[in-house]
This record gives C-alpha cells, structure tokens and sequence, in this order.
C-alpha cells in the first residue's frame, strides 16, 4: 500500500528534484502522446528536444523566445514570493507594447537611433500602467488581483484590437488590420548579424542578477518576501502590505511591458492582432518551474521556449496541431505539481499492519462499565 | 489486570531525528488523576497522542480497561471513552465554535441539538464561550475552553488534557478543578499533563515524570515537594530568582485615556485604558484572555496606529499614529504571544528572522550584510542557549521554548528602552520559563521599563513590582504586588475593582 507521510522537513533534495522529475515524466507522457497519434515516438521527442539545439539559426531562435519568457517571469516572480497573484502579464505586455509601438510609429526620417531608448521605456510605462489598475483596485477597493489582472488581459486584446483596426490600421495595408512597418531606427539592437537575438537577452540576464540581488541581499526584498511567506509577521515587523502590493505590482507589470516593447520593436517590427503570444501566460509556469528563483528560472525560460519551437516544427514536419505546444507546457506543469508533494511528503510503501507488537481488538471497541 | 482503565506497557516511538519515547510504561487505575510531568521535548506529547491514536507507536502494547485494543485513528480512541483536549489546538478557523464541536462528534445530532448541549455544558462548568462565533476571532484562552467543552460533551471514560489551565482566572482554575474532580469520582480517568507543580500536587493522586522520552519517576505527587518533583523532571532544581526592590525612574509609556473600536467585529474594544510604565520596573497586565489584550498590545506596539496620537507616549513624544518600526526606533520592542507566523516566519532561518525587528546588519541602500548578521544570530543563539542547528535553522524547526528563548534574546539583544511581552513563557518548560524570568528581571535591573502581559498570575506575581488588570477592555488602577493578593485580582479580572461601575 502507498502512503504519504509527512516529512519533519521539507526537503531540499526534492526542491531541485521535483522539476527534473516533472520534466521526466512529460517526456514519458509526451512519448505515450505521440504512440497514440500513430508518430514515431523518437520522431516526436527530436522535434521537440534535439531540433531546437541543431544548430546556431536554431540556438538563436531558442534564446529569441526564452527573452520575453524569462523577463516576464522575472517579474512575476517578485509577485508570487510576495503573495501577490498577477495573471495578467498578458495584458501588460500588450499594453507595453502598444504603448511601445505608438512610440516607434511617431519616428520619421530625421529620428535619431535615441528613439529606441524611448521605445522601451514607453514599453515598461504602459505595462506599468496596466498593472497599477489592478494594484489601484487591490489598494482600494480590496478587489481579487487574480480576478482583475485577468480580465484586464482581454481588455487589452481589444484596445490593441481597436488600435490596428481603426486609427492606427496602415493606410498603405490593403486593409490588413496591421499598423505601418516601424521605422528601421527603432528596431532594438541585434546583437550578432544573421541573427534576431537582441540585446533583449543581455538585459533578462542582468534582470536575473538584479532580481537576486533584490530578493536575497536587500532589506526591501526581504520585506517583501515576508509579506508573502508569514503575513502577521510583515505586520509585527512593520513592513507596509500596501508598499508590498504596489512594488510587486509595479515591477511584473513594468517587466512584461518591457517584454512587450522588446517584441514589438523587435521580432514583429509591427503592431497587428498577434502580438499577443501567449509569453505572459506561459511566464507563469516558467516562474513556477524555475521555483521562484532567478537562475532556476532561466531554465525554464529556455525549456519553455523550446516547447514553443517544438510545436511548430511538429506542425510542419509531424502535421500534428501547433496546440501541441499547449499541450507540453500544460503537462509540466501539471506534473511539477504533482512532484511537488515530494517536497513536504515521502513515500511509504507499508504493509496492512504498521505497528510490531500490538495485537488487533479481537472485539468492536465497546466498552463496559467494571 | 481489569482493574486498570488504560495500561501502557514499553511504548516506544521513533521520528527520524529522535527516538519520542523509549519504553514508557503507565497505569491509569478508575478515577484516577493521573498527572505526566516533564519539560517540553520529554515526550509527552507524543505519548499522549499515542494513547489517543493520533500516532501510531512503533512497539508496545496498550491495554484499555483490561482489553488489548489497538487504537488506529481518534475516531476509535473517541469510541472507546477516551477523549483529549491538545495543547496545540485542532479548530477550524473558518468554521463556527458550534460547527467545530458538531464535527467532532458523531453525526447522531443535529447542529442546533449540540449548541444547545454546548451551552449547557458550558453554563455547568463555567466556560464562557459563544456557539455562534467563528474561531478565528476567539483568543487562545477561549480556543481552549472550546476544546475542553467538545471533549466534556463526548462523556469521556478518560480525558486527557494538555497544559489546561494556563488560560484561566485563578477562580476558573479552582472551578475546573471542581469539575475535573468530579469527573474524577464519578470514575472518569484524568490524564493530566502540566509543568505546574503546585497543580499537580493539589489534583493529582499519582504521577509518571518523564526525560528525555524515557520515565523517570512515579510517584504520589501529594507526598512530594516541588523540589523533589522538579529534581526527578529536570535532574536538577531550578535556580530561584533575585527580585530586588528598585526605585523607578521617569516614566517611559504613558497611555491616557485610549479609546479604540476593535477591527474585528467579535475583537474587544478599548474604553479609556490609561497606564503607565517607568523605567527600571517590570509592570504586568493579568486578565482572562480575550478581554482585549491583543487589540491593547496591537495598539501599543504600532501593529495598529489607529490610536489618537496623544493617547500614547513613549519618553513624551505621542507614538499613537505611528508604525512599529517608528517605535521601535524610539527604543519600543515587542514579543508577540504568536511566535511561529508573527514573531518568527516558520520557514526561514532564525538569521533572517533577525531582520523583522533588527537594522544593525543593513547596510547602505538597504544591502543585506550576510556575515554580520549569521554572526548576530550565532551570538544571540550562545547568549540565550538556545538549541537550534545553527543560525539558518528555521525557525519552525525549533522547540516552542527555544524559540522563544531566541525572541526574547532578538529583542533584548537590542538594548530596548520599553520592552512589551505577551505571555513570555506560555507553553515554555520550566527551565526556559526560569531563563526568560531572570532575562526579563536583569533587563529590568538595567533601566529598561518592562510590561508584560500575561493570563498566568503565578508569573506575574513573581516577576512584576506593579499590576494592571485588564477586562473587558477596559484597565484596572495599578496595585504594588506588595498590596496585591491572588483573590482580589482574580475578583478585578471579573471586572470588579472599585471605580469600575463609575467608567462602565
């Protein structure tokens, strides 16, 4: 018989552990996936875990989609350790973008290389901004953050929406529901030619020093952890809930807009309808795979993003459905909350009887008076 | 063999890093009160959830009225006729005082049947407690009474109660002892686990002492004295305390006329509390928990800054709208009565818990120097002898007593000049009581004012020159310990000092 008993300690062994078994297991789930769809399985796995590493394009296009996913679960990360529950890093990457994109759209010909500089940092104000509705809501009102940031997600869909179908719709775009081509000045910096990795990916790694600095070496990152793990004991200490909220608010959503703009200005170089990737959803597990930590999540920034890749090539070399890509990242987490239970529980296998030396009740348990 | 309600022969329990009990061995006979004495980390708990089914030992046998029974879960041991009220409460938070007793309890009732059960028992022994309230709002005093009433309502054959009294009026004591003793001759067996000596020697007729999980003594504790008593628990007496008297010095809190509604709608609220503490003195505030001590200690610790500024000052500077960390600043500790979850956070290292209440190892821009503050946490952990596995230990992995024992060192360690305790030694055993006490005292003895809030009147008397007494939310005139007595403060605990009905 299996059992789970509860460990004196959590375990640190299983805190690293529960994440590769978690990945194990979607491969073995993910093999079970691809026998049933009539694939060859090791076809399958290559796609998703050989392919992505075969070359240098490849690497590259890996580290393009781990950029966006890493900084936005760096944010997401300041959030969730301090019990703050963004989900809607969507919508503020959309707005970063947005706001980004208007930004890049003002540049004429005359427009300095300095418009890039005010690209990104339009990109981290919109997404700022979008976050402070909910902190603003949360301050005030007590609303669910959960609740708000979500929505606010498909509220942003349809303000990027309106902007590419209306006022913003390129005049010179048959119509397409696109804005023009940004001007090439405010394309963000490449770092190699031949290549669209930016200088996006130098700035998640500093954001990556950054973030540990801040949670693990400063008094306010201390602060703001508490406020997470033992709330009465933020109070008895004196460390603001609200400065809390808005800080953790503040930086997720400052974060994914930067994401945003970095993207937009970026990769796309326009806005259009499908902006919106997914990367802000699919942060959340990233920041949870990689336990909340800063190097972990790197990681699983680049696990992430090779599910992404994976599924378009499975789409155009297997024909299975793109949603494949879903499908992965959904499994790992699934299966890393699953692992996870081996943290604070270990397994017994036990026989019917626990105990030595205790004689069954040869009678139910009543009792009479002596 | 019959002639025993419960027989526990070479029970032994092992947890990884601890053998809980080795061996134990005990009787109870019909009617007995039987007391089981030890320091915390002797094993009584554990044995006591054996008994209870709660944990399963891992050899020994367990005979209940003469019949081998093995007890798997509390649902069985409850079908037995044995019920338990824990130290540790097992309360829903979210749930009513009635539905929490309801769900003990077999289904055979209907919920309005056991509140009104509830209020009868209740009303029988005394224990105020509302079935319609929701636990979360009840102090730890009235969680207790909660307890004790779901145990009495199960019509036990043998209770085992854990550390029951420290949460009652000395004249609620003596009530319970009535009840306990007539439970007792009606032949109800007591399991009886207390560090309180004179308690022991008063209610209980025989007496299992245990160390280190093994048992050290049985005997009739009406035969012996707490020396001999404290000698077989400790191995050693505990060292008696020097309380010299001492001139106060200039007054350090001074509370004026603090009216405060109370945030939580069942939380008591504050009527014109005035005090005053002075430096170089230890002054206490006794009182049945829940009439508004927390919201008091909240208020003067900046947890909450509601207060009109001027109804509180520290050295003449009004302190009411300000935070705790402003306070502390002026020289204003405090040591919550919640230790694990508002004085430490469970899940980190007894270093970082430094940083709630300490700055010296911050540095420019708020940069964390790690070094210094390990090291701070390793002085802290030598000076106060604390048993902990170093400075990153969690602090949910120490025992109560250490944890506290590091508490209190955090914040003396600071050199506080007004230092607030909330019941610094409930559930702490008798050597880390003794410890706190002499730390409290030396603190005193350097100048610093103290206030300690406490519903343990022994302690109080011992250790404090002047007391309050707090009920109902609104405060007592103070009296010398000299000119106090245990009758009349436990009467001004019912609200009854003269002047009151003048202020209600």
């Amino acid at each position: 018989m299996l059992r789970l008993e509860a460990r004196p300690e959590p375990s640190r062994a299983w805190s690293i552990a529960a994440p590769l078994l978690a990945l194990l297991l979607t491969v073995v789930i993910g093999v079970l996936l691809f026998t049933a769809l009539g694939k060859d399985p090791v076809k399958g796995l290559q796609v998703f875990f050989w392919e992505p590493l075969s070359s240098g394009y490849r690497l590259g296009e890996l580290m393009v989609k781990a950029t966006p996913l890493l900084i936005i679960a760096l944010g997401l990360a300041v959030c969730f350790r301090s019990n703050v529950w963004n989900i809607g890093a969507e919508g503020q990457f959309i707005v970063g973008a947005i706001a980004a994109g208007g930004v890049a759209l003002m540049a004429g010909k005359e427009t300095g290389r300095w418009i890039v500089i005010a690209v990104v940092f339009a990109g981290i104000a919109g997404g700022m901004l979008w976050a402070a509705i909910t902190a603003l809501l949360r301050d005030r009102f007590n609303a669910s953050e959960i609740l708000v940031s979500l929505m606010l997600v498909y509220i942003a869909e349809q303000l990027l929406n309106y902007l590419v179908f209306g006022p913003w719709k390129d005049p010179g775009g048959y119509n397409f529901p696109q804005s023009k081509a940004f001007a090439a000045v405010t394309q963000i910096p490449r770092l190699f030619t031949g290549s669209r990795v930016s200088i996006g990916l130098p700035i998640a790694l500093l954001g990556v020093a950054a973030l540990w600095v801040f949670l693990f070496r400063t008094r306010s990152g201390f602060a703001q952890q508490v406020g997470g793990l033992a709330p009465a004991a933020a109070r008895y200490a004196g460390f603001s809930s609200r400065n809390a909220l808005w800080i953790a608010l503040l930086a997720s959503g400052g974060a994914a807009g930067l994401a945003g703009a970095l993207e937009v200005a970026g990769p796309i170089g326009q806005l259009t309808p499908y902006v919106p990737a997914g990367y802000g959803f699919a942060a959340i597990i990233v920041a949870f795979v990689g336990r909340l930590h800063p190097v972990g999540m790197v990681f699983a920034a680049v696990l992430m993003s090779m599910f992404y890749i994976g599924g378009e090539l499975a789409q155009s070399r297997l024909g299975l459905p793109k949603s494949l890509t879903g499908v992965f990242q959904g499994l790992l987490l699934f299966t890393l909350l699953a692992c996870d239970t081996l943290i604070a529980y270990r397994v017994r296998f036990s026989r019917q009887a626990p105990r030595v030396g205790v004689p069954t009740m040869p009678q139910p348990a009543r009792t009479e008076s002596h | 063999m019959s002639n025993h309600r419960l027989e526990l022969a070479h029970i032994t329990k092992r947890y990884p890093a601890v053998v809980a009990n080795s061996e134990v061995s005990l009787t109870v006979a019909p009617g007995q009160t039987h007391a089981v004495l030890g320091e915390n980390g002797a094993g009584k708990s554990t044995l006591m959830k054996i008994i209870y089914g709660a944990v399963a030992p891992d050899e020994g046998t367990m005979r209940f009225d003469g019949r081998p029974v093995n007890v798997r879960n509390p649902q069985e041991a409850r079908a037995l006729g044995i019920s338990m009220v824990f130290q540790h409460f097992s309360l829903f938070d979210t749930l009513t005082v009635a539905q929490n007793v309801w769900l003990g309890l077999d289904k055979s009732l209907s919920l309005a049947q056991v509140t009104r059960n509830i209020e009868a028992k209740a009303a029988e022994y005394g224990l105020d407690v509302h079935p319609q309230r929701l636990v979360h709002t009840l102090s730890v005093g009235e969680m207790q009474r909660v307890e004790i009433i779901r145990a009495l309502l199960t019509n036990p054959r043998l209770l085992i109660l854990d550390e029951p009294t420290s949460v009652l009026t000395p004249q609620a004591v003596d009530k319970l002892f009535v009840v306990l003793k007539k439970l007792a001759s009606e032949g109800c067996s007591i399991l009886y686990i207390s560090h309180k000596l004179h308690e022991i020697r008063e209610l209980c007729t025989a007496c299992t002492v245990l160390r280190g999980g093994k048992v050290t003594g049985v005997c009739d504790p009406r035969q012996e004295s707490n020396a001999s008593l404290s000698r077989m628990m400790i191995g050693a007496e505990p060292p008696a305390l020097e309380h010299h008297a001492r001139q106060a010095g200039d007054v350090v809190l001074r509370v004026r006329d603090l009216h405060l509604r109370a945030q939580d709608p069942f939380g008591v609220d504050l009527h014109g509390v005035s005090l005053d503490v002075r430096a170089g003195e230890v002054v206490g505030v006794a009182g049945v928990s829940g009439n508004g001590q927390q919201e008091l200690l909240y208020a003067l610790s900046g947890e909450d800054a509601r207060a009109p500024a001027q109804s509180i000052e520290v050295f003449g500077r009004a302190v009411g709208r300000l935070g705790p960390a402003r306070r502390r600043a002026l020289g204003l500790h405090s040591i919550p009565e919640e230790r694990l979850g508002r004085g430490a956070v469970p899940t980190l290292g007894l270093a970082h818990n430094l940083l709630l209440t300490r700055g010296e190892s911050v540095g420019h821009g708020g940069w964390l120097r790690m070094g210094n503050l390990q090291k701070q946490a390793a002085d802290i952990i030598a000076r106060f002898n604390v048993k902990a596995g170093g400075p990153n230990a969690a602090a949910k992995s120490l025992s109560g007593g250490n944890l506290q024992k590091f508490l209190v060192g955090r914040e003396i360690d600071a050199n506080p000049r007004l230092l607030i305790v909330s019941q610094p030694t409930w559930g702490v055993d008798v050597g880390a009581a003794a410890q706190i006490r002499g730390e409290l005292l030396a603190l005193r003895d350097a100048g610093c004012a103290v206030l300690v809030v406490s519903e343990e009147l022994e302690e109080l008397f011992e250790n404090c020159d002047r007391l309050y007494v707090i009920a109902k939310g609104r405060v007592s005139p103070s009296v010398a310990r000299a000119d106090a007595s245990v009758p009349q403060i436990g009467e001004w605990m019912s609200g009854l000092w003269e002047g009151a009905h003048a202020a209600a």
